[in-house]
C-alpha cells in the first residue's frame, strides 16, 4: 500500500492538496509578518481566524453570497485587530499574554453564536474550483496550480505583493524602522501608534480572510476550534520564514505539504495511526523552530511596547 | 526599601481591585453580547451564581473544578515571574496524567497508600518533562517558548487519543463498538478521599498547601529568588554568576510538573479513569488554559491565585447551569475568560504608571541618587526582589 502514494494520480493529489492547504497559513502568516515586522507579537491569530471563519459561514449561508462572506470576515478581523492594537500600542500590555486573551475571546465567542445561531452543523457550497484558462490544460502542472479556488489564487498573489510593500515602497520602510529601531524611526517623525494601528489592522484584516479560506473555500463548514492550532503555526511560520513573505511561503508550503502527505496517508489506509499522522506537522513546527531561530535575527523591537520620552 | 506603610496599604488595595474591575469590566462586555442574543443577562448571571454557590454540591463542585485551575495557576506563578511565559498547560496536564494512570493500572496489586503518592508523583514527573522540553528549546536554542509549548499542547492531545484509542484503552471499550476513548478504572482503593456526598476530594486541600510552599519556595528560597531575578533582568543575573540557562529550564520544568499533577488528579480524584470525549479539550476542560487565566487575576502570587482560581471555578461550573436554565452556551465563559485576561494585563499600565510616579517621588526625596535604574520594569509584576 505505501507503494500507492508514489502512483502519478496521488503524487499529483497530493501536491494540488498541498498548494489549496497552504490558503489559511498563508493568508494568516503574511498579516502576521507585518505586524512582526513592526514589532508586534500578534498571538491572537487563532482566535481571529476562529471569528474570520465563523462570521464568513453565517454571512455566506445567509446570503448566499461568498464575496460578502470574506468582506464580513475581513472586517470582523479587522475590528479584533483594532482592539488587539488599542491594547498593545495604547495600553502597552504585554503582547504574548494579551494574544492568548484575544484567542480565547475568539475561540469562547465563535462557538457561542455557532451553537446559538446555527446548533448544527451545515455545509455551505464554497467557492467552486476556477481553472485558469489556457494554464489549467497543462499536464500535470495545470492540475496541481491552477485548478484551485480564487481565495487560493489570491493568497499566493499576496506574497509578492507583500514582498513589495515592504522592501520597496516607503510604507514598507517605516513598518522596518518602527520594528527595528521605533526611537529612530519617530525621531525622523514616523508615529509609530499609526504604523503599528496599520499593521496589526491588516494582520487581523488578513486573518479573518485565513478563517473564510477554511470555512468557505477549503472544508465548507464551521466547527468550533476548527483552526485547532493553525493560527498557532501561522506564526511559528513567521519565525520560521524569517521575516521574509517569500520565506513564509516556504514554511508554509512545507506545512501544507506535510499535511496532506498525512490526509493521504490516511486516506490510502496505509498502517499509521491517524493520531500520529496528525502529530507530524506540529513536530516538524518545533523542529523548524529549533533550525530556523538561531539563524535569523528577529526584528529588534519585537515585543517591546515603544514609549515616546518625554 | 522603607516606604510608608500607608503607601504600601494603598498600593495592595488597587493591586486587588484592578483585577476585580477588569472581571466587571469582562462581565459587562459579557452582559452587553447576552442582549444581542436576545438573552436577559440578568437572568443569566442569576443562573450561573445558583448553579456556581446555590447549594453544597454547586459549592463542592466549583472548589473541585477549582483545584486544577489552582494546580497549574501555581506552575503559571513561577514560569511568569520567571519571564517565561507557558502556554503549555493543557499538555502537561495531559501527559502528567497519562504517566500517572500507567501506574495505577499496573500495580494493581499494591496497596493505596503506595501506589496514589506515587502515581502523584509521577504525573508531576510527566508534567516536568513535557515543560522541560520547551524549556530546553528556549535556553539553548532560543526556540519561543509560547510557540513551542502551544505545539507541545497539540501533539500531547494526539498522544493522548491514540493511547487511549488503542494502547491504553480499557479492555471493556475494545469490546464495544462504540470505542469510547478511556482506560480501565481505578482500583477503590486508589481514589483520592471525597468529602461524601459531594466530588469534592483531597487533592483540593493538597493544592492549597503546595500554594503556600510555592509561595515559600518563590520568596524564601534561593531558587524562587533566582527564578525571579531571572525573570526581572535576566542580564544582570548572569552578571552576578545566575546560570540563567538552568533558570529557565527549571521554571518550565516546574511550571508544567504543577500542571501534571493538576492533570493526574483528575484522574484520581474525580473521574478515576483517564478519559476524553475526543476533542482537543475534552480531557483537561481546558483547565490549562483558565489557569493562566487564574494565575494572571491572582498578581501571579500562589496565594492570591487561590481565590481567583475560585472565582473561575464558579464561572466555569456556573455556565453550565446557565446553559440548562437560559440556553447559553457555556463557551460563553471562555469568551469572557479571554476578555479577563486582556483587561487585567490592559490595566497593568495604571499600576507601572503609578509606580514611576512613585519612584519619582522618592527620587526627588533623596537628592542626587542615581536615577538610571528603571524600576517600573523589574517591578512589572509587584514583586520585590529581596
Amino acid at each position: 500500500m505505501i507503494s500507492d502514494l508514489f502512483s502519478m494520480t496521488v503524487l499529483v493529489g497530493i501536491l494540488a492538496s498541498g498548494i489549496r492547504l497552504a490558503t489559511p497559513y498563508l493568508y494568516a502568516a503574511i498579516g502576521e509578518t507585518f505586524g512582526q515586522r513592526s514589532g508586534v507579537l500578534n498571538l491572537g491569530v487563532e482566535g481571529q481566524m476562529l471569528l474570520g471563519a465563523f462570521t464568513a459561514f453565517y454571512v455566506a449561508i445567509q446570503t448566499g453570497n461568498l464575496w460578502l462572506g470574506v468582506l464580513s470576515a475581513m472586517i470582523v478581523g479587522a475590528v479584533m485587530g483594532l482592539a488587539m492594537a488599542f491594547v498593545t500600542v495604547n495600553l502597552q500590555a504585554v503582547q504574548g499574554i494579551s494574544g492568548i486573551g484575544f484567542y480565547l475571546f475568539g475561540l469562547g465567542l465563535s462557538d457561542l453564536l455557532f451553537q446559538r445561531v446555527l446548533g448544527t452543523v451545515e455545509t455551505v457550497k464554497g467557492f467552486p474550483k476556477f481553472n485558469l484558462p489556457v494554464l489549467s490544460d497543462l499536464p500535470i502542472v495545470g492540475e496541481i496550480f491552477f485548478q484551485q479556488n480564487i481565495l487560493v489564487y489570491i493568497s499566493f498573489a499576496l506574497v509578492p505583493l507583500a514582498w513589495f510593500v515592504l522592501n520597496k515602497t516607503t510604507l514598507g520602510l517605516k513598518i522596518r524602522a518602527v520594528g527595528e529601531n521605533p526611537e529612530a524611526a519617530d525621531s525622523l517623525g514616523v508615529s509609530v501608534a499609526r504604523i503599528r494601528y496599520l499593521t496589526i489592522i491588516l494582520g487581523g484584516t488578513l486573518s479573518g480572510i485565513a478563517g473564510a479560506s477554511l470555512s468557505i473555500a477549503l472544508l465548507n463548514v464551521f466547527q468550533q476550534n476548527m483552526t485547532s492550532g493553525l493560527g498557532f503555526i501561522a506564526v511559528a511560520l513567521v519565525y520560521f520564514g524569517a521575516w521574509r513573505p517569500f520565506g513564509v511561503l516556504g514554511g508554509a508550503l512545507l506545512f501544507s505539504l506535510v499535511n496532506s502527505l498525512q490526509l493521504w496517508v490516511q486516506v490510502l489506509g496505509i498502517p499509521i495511526p491517524s493520531d500520529i499522522a496528525v502529530m507530524m506537522p506540529y513536530i516538524l513546527t518545533i523542529l523548524v523552530l529549533v533550525i530556523s531561530v538561531s539563524r535569523v535575527r528577529a526584528p529588534s523591537a519585537l515585543t517591546k511596547p515603544f514609549k515616546r520620552e518625554e | 526599601m522603607s516606604k510608608p506603610s500607608q503607601e504600601n496599604w494603598y498600593a495592595k488595595l488597587i493591586d486587588i481591585a484592578l483585577p476585580i474591575f477588569a472581571t466587571l469590566a469582562a462581565l459587562i462586555v459579557g452582559a452587553v453580547m447576552l442582549l444581542l442574543l436576545n438573552v436577559n443577562p440578568i437572568e443569566a448571571y442569576a443562573a450561573l451564581w445558583e448553579g456556581a454557590f446555590g447549594s453544597q454540591n454547586a459549592l463542592a463542585e466549583t472548589l473541585v473544578k477549582a483545584t486544577p485551575l489552582l494546580l497549574v495557576g501555581l506552575g503559571i506563578c513561577i514560569s511568569f515571574r520567571g519571564d517565561v511565559i507557558n502556554i503549555g498547560g493543557e499538555g502537561q496536564m495531559i501527559v502528567g496524567a497519562i504517566i500517572g494512570t500507567q501506574v495505577g493500572l499496573r500495580m494493581v496489586d499494591s496497596p493505596g497508600w503506595l501506589v496514589v503518592p506515587l502515581a502523584l508523583l509521577a504525573g508531576f514527573a510527566g508534567g516536568a518533562l513535557w515543560g522541560g522540553i520547551p524549556g530546553l528549546l528556549k535556553a539553548y536554542f532560543n526556540v519561543n517558548e509560547i510557540l513551542s509549548t502551544v505545539m507541545m499542547n497539540a501533539i500531547a492531545v494526539q498522544l493522548m487519543t491514540f493511547l487511549l484509542r488503542g494502547p491504553m484503552i480499557d479492555p471493556a471499550q475494545a469490546e464495544l463498538a462504540s470505542k469510547i476513548p478511556q482506560t480501565a478504572r481505578l482500583m477503590e482503593n486508589f481514589r483520592l478521599p471525597r468529602w461524601i456526598p459531594t466530588r469534592l476530594h483531597l487533592g483540593a486541600l493538597i493544592a492549597v498547601v503546595l500554594a503556600v510552599l510555592v509561595y515559600i519556595l518563590l520568596w524564601r528560597t534561593t531558587w524562587g529568588y533566582r527564578i525571579r531575578s531571572v525573570g526581572q533582568n535576566p542580564d544582570a543575573s548572569a552578571y552576578a554568576g545566575i546560570q540563567v540557562k538552568n533558570y529557565i529550564v527549571l521554571a518550565l520544568v516546574l511550571s508544567g510538573a504543577f500542571a501534571g499533577l493538576a492533570g493526574v488528579m483528575q484522574v484520581y480524584g474525580v473521574n478515576y479513569r483517564m478519559i476524553t470525549d475526543g476533542s482537543g479539550s475534552g480531557f483537561t476542560g481546558r483547565a490549562g488554559f483558565n489557569g493562566i487565566v487564574a494565575a494572571l487575576f491572582g498578581q501571579l502570587h500562589p496565594l492570591g491565585t487561590i481565590p481567583a482560581s475560585i472565582l473561575f471555578g464558579a464561572l466555569l461550573v456556573g455556565a453550565n447551569k446557565m446553559q440548562r436554565v437560559v440556553q447559553v452556551p457555556s463557551a460563553l465563559v471562555i469568551a469572557l475568560n479571554g476578555l479577563v485576561v486582556v483587561f487585567v494585563v490592559s490595566s497593568e499600565i495604571w499600576r507601572r504608571k503609578r509606580q514611576r510616579r512613585r519612584l519619582a517621588a522618592e527620587m526627588a526625596l533623596q537628592e542626587g541618587a542615581p536615577g538610571e535604574s528603571d524600576g517600573s520594569e523589574a517591578a512589572h509584576y509587584g514583586g520585590e526582589v529581596d
